[in-house]
């Protein structure tokens, strides 16, 4: 097991550096962002200039890639162009965005299990084919449309909530936008789960259990339920990744002042700083999520063993 | 007792205007009005909240409020007067004697000399400090030793700036501009306190100035809470208790916040709603012309651009547009057609001239074809017309603009869009004259005087003359009105400078600018001065 995480851990080191060069040749690939910090009119060239020094743009790009990795190891993630450190960006921004993701896992793993586990118990009844239904809905209109239209009933309409998030975001206030930004992925644990549930009802072991006489209770929470859950498991580690990365529709229709909303600016300012460490972090949120999940694997399921 | 506030401060407002003596004075009886607080949408400044160093409206706010230099434009007039400034006299329209009043103080006790803005101005124009508005003090004598166009600054200094006592100081300009003190209401020319100097860092996390409010807290990227300062000694102090800035990434939620009454004031009303904004606000909408013009620029590094007979062209193409109707349908007449390279803000004393551009600014499908075709049709039989993607919703009216081209020339494929990524980009390849073609130029003035207009656009080699449009008798005539000590002259010689212009068409006015902006009922007395950033001091919380 110990191995198997460190090798996992050491297979990281290349991702990592792949990830980051990427990114970082995406952003530089964008043109010069000095130019864009001037208005509509042309930077006076002396300050053009020093403000190039100043972030180190006016060096090759491999060597401005080498001082960033080398800065990003001693902690120093650079400046962005208003003068904060990207660092104190973060300390703002992540706390924001993991408390949101945080929401949307709980709706997707409360909601989207539980309906899973109640659709695959009564396949084919009326209320199986009202949950498809309203997954189906639930994926085929974008996240927007939903958030926006959430927005105008709850917000503005009936006044239950406010239109937008203030800037603590404490958790209450995140309720809704979470539920927006689970509510595709919620459409799909639901899905995977009835899948699963459905499949593995037929089971031997299930007849096992059912034979040996144990509560229908305990049939379905440590047999069944334990071995359905495996892909959506799967999925829910991937998405929390993609939640952390993903929320830009969101976090601007709700006014959440998160990763998403620190990402979105910094490209439109080609903030190489800003954009490169943030994306750096989701990357290894990313890595260490997939991680987790490929050992509760062997949690769920005796028969996976590392070594 | 309301009435009677109401009274004092026509009152007031009357005698500001007469004489420009301080007014309310003291915290004597109901002398500020209410103490509500009004909230405001607002977008995270792209630069540190430096005076020299804010060249966008977002950052803008907040100088206007924090800050008082020694003028400062009349929100509804836009006429310099003089605030912190008690005098500002030349003989000779190059050097300037500055005497400043004597009641001023920064927030924090520290009075206001002229030796806060001396060192203030030495600060901006140095190289070393990085600042972006440097080059407005590229007028005063010495500028070229602090900030030279290649290596390090040879003085710290600007050598044309002295200070005689505490409340006078003198200015040597490298040339004679005779408008120059109207410049000085631009928040690039603020004073700053000591505190600025000793601790940068806390300064910028809290800025500390001489304006009708103080900076109570500052979260950076999301919210900035300004409270009225009772002490304030200047003439239009606050008439609320304080403004809470929230900033929003997207407008519409801004928008959708205003309906759902949990914001005050938005100032921005985003193209999706202006449709309902009428409807949904009533009066409490408000559309009124900003100093700015976007322009249709065109490549003169391109000798294709240049050759005679193509000012044949560019006019043609101009009469092809129908301004008309792409500001009614798409712009919901937020905008207004422009018929010269001003703006209305500047009145018709300060220069603006409706119809200085001719019939070439009037839509005329028959006689642009004409035109066209007389030029030598358009260079490379196809223009394209460059605009930033990311921002302002430039996609809508450029296709809108190639179409009505296309429609009058009768070809299918005359005029194209061709977006560009970001801003940045967008800026990058302009400046560095990469652009075949036209592009969209915006100019957002700095000041409302006409030589804002034209010199930083259309003279040789000038700041924003991307296009590097170049004529001798333009640059003679923008010099002469510079020199002239009349302002009524110097104004009719800048507007002979804009008929050449008219001839050449270096650059298609398209349109005027408003701003726009809606608030709640909870609100009133709300206005957007000629920069379309929103009166603050002077809204009242019912």
């Amino acid at each position: 097991m110990g191995r198997y995480v460190i090798r996992r851990l050491l297979q990281m080191i290349p991702v990592f550096f792949g990830a980051t060069l990427l990114i970082f040749l995406m952003v530089n690939v964008m043109g010069d962002p000095v130019a864009g910090l001037c208005g509509d009119r042309k930077c006076d060239p002396a300050t053009a200039i020093r403000l190039k020094k100043e972030f180190g743009l006016d060096k090759p790009v491999w060597q401005q890639y080498a001082t960033y990795m080398g800065n990003v190891f001693t902690g120093d993630f650079g400046t962005a162009f208003n003068g904060q450190k990207v660092t104190e960006l973060m300390g703002a921004a992540f706390p924001v965005t993991i408390r949101l993701t945080i929401v949307a896992i709980v709706f997707e793993i409360v909601i989207g299990i539980s309906l899973g586990v109640l659709t695959g118990l009564r396949r084919g009844r009326p209320i199986d084919t009202a949950v498809l239904l309203l997954t189906l809905v639930v994926i085929s209109v974008p996240t927007f449309v939903t958030g926006l239209v959430l927005q105008l009933l709850l917000g503005v309409q009936w006044g239950v909530i406010k239109p937008s998030v203030s800037s603590e975001a404490p958790f209450d206030e995140l309720l809704v936008p979470g539920l927006v930004l689970a509510s595709v992925s919620l459409a799909y644990v639901t899905r995977l789960t009835r899948t699963s549930i459905a499949e593995n009802r037929r089971a031997d072991y299930v007849r096992t259990a059912i034979a040996k006489g144990l509560p229908r209770r305990r049939v379905i929470t440590r047999h069944l339920l334990r071995n359905s859950l495996i892909p959506v498991v799967t999925f829910i580690g991937t998405d929390v990744g993609a939640l952390m990365g993903g929320a830009i529709v969101t976090e601007r229709i709700f006014n959440i002042h998160g990763v998403g909303f620190q990402l979105y600016q910094g490209i439109l300012r080609q903030s190489t700083q800003t954009v490169v460490g943030f994306v750096t972090v989701l990357v290894l949120v990313f890595l260490l999520a997939n991680l987790i999940v490929d050992l509760l694997y062997a949690v769920l399921d005796p028969r996976i063993r590392y070594a | 007792m309301r009435g009677a506030t109401h009274a004092k401060w026509a009152a007031c407002a009357v005698a500001v205007t007469l004489a420009a003596t301080a007014c309310g004075g003291g915290g004597d009886g109901g002398g500020g009005g209410g103490s509500g607080i009004v909230t405001s949408s607002w977008g995270d400044p792209q630069n540190p909240l430096e005076p020299a160093n804010t060249n966008e409206v977002q950052g803008g706010k907040i100088l206007d409020m924090v800050f008082r230099g020694l003028k400062r434009y009349d929100p509804k007039t836009g006429e310099a007067k003089n605030m912190v400034a008690e005098s500002i006299e030349s003989k000779d329209a190059q050097n300037f004697t500055v005497k400043i009043k004597d009641n001023w103080t920064f927030s924090n006790g520290e009075k206001v000399t002229a030796k806060s803005f001396v060192d203030a101005w030495n600060y901006g124009a140095n190289l070393e400090n990085n600042q972006k508005n440097a080059y407005f003090f590229g007028y005063i004598e010495g500028y070229d030793k602090v900030h030279p166009e290649k290596g390090e600054p040879s003085a710290k200094t600007l050598s044309g700036l002295k200070v005689v006592d505490d409340r006078t100081f003198t200015v040597k300009l490298t040339q004679k501009f005779s408008t120059w003190p109207d410049t000085l209401g631009y928040p690039t020319f603020s004073p700053l306190p000591k505190a600025f100097y000793d601790d940068h860092d806390a300064w910028l996390s809290r800025p500390v100035g001489n304006g009708p409010y103080t900076v109570d807290s500052y979260t950076k990227g999301s919210k900035m809470s300004l409270r009225k300062w009772d002490a304030y000694p200047g003439p239009d102090k606050a008439r609320n208790g304080g403004v809470d800035m929230v900033v929003y990434t997207d407008n519409n939620t801004a928008y959708t916040n205003l309906m759902a009454g949990n914001l005050d004031l938005v100032d921005d009303v985003p193209a999706a709603q202006l449709r309902n904004a009428k409807s949904d606000l009533g009066d409490r909408y408000i559309n009124t012309p900003a100093g700015i013009i976007q322009t249709l620029a065109f490549p003169f590094y391109d000798s294709e651009w240049t050759k005679p007979g193509r000012e044949k062209v560019r006019r043609g193409l101009s009469m092809a547009i129908n301004r008309e109707q792409i500001t009614e349908t798409i712009f919901q007449k937020t905008r207004t057609p422009a018929t010269d390279w001003t703006s209305p803000v500047l009145g018709e004393d300060g220069g603006y001239k409706a119809g200085l551009c001719g019939d070439a600014c009037e839509y005329d499908a028959a006689k642009a074809r004409k035109l066209v075709e007389e030029g030598g049709g358009i260079p490379g039989g196809q223009l394209k017309v460059t605009y930033n993607a990311d921002t302002g919703s430039h996609k809508e009216w450029v296709d809108a603009v190639c179409n009505s081209i296309n429609k009058a020339l009768e070809k299918d494929k005359a005029c194209v869009g061709n977006p560009v990524g970001t801003f940045a980009d967008f800026r990058s390849k302009a400046s560095q004259q990469e652009l075949d073609g036209a592009w969209r130029a915006g100019w957002q003035m700095d000041y409302p005087l006409i030589q804002n207009f034209l010199e930083p656009n259309y003279f040789t080699d000038a700041s924003s003359n991307d296009g590097k449009f170049s004529d001798k008798e333009f640059d003679k005539l923008v010099n002469e009105a510079n020199g002239e000590t009349d302002n009524a002259k110097a104004v009719a010689k800048f507007q002979e400078a804009e008929k050449i212009l008219a001839r050449k068409m270096p650059a298609i006015p398209l349109w005027y600018q408003n701003g726009s902006a809606g608030y709640s009922d909870k609100v009133s007395d709300v206005s957007l001065n000629q920069f379309s950033v929103p009166v603050y001091d002077q809204i009242k919380v019912d």
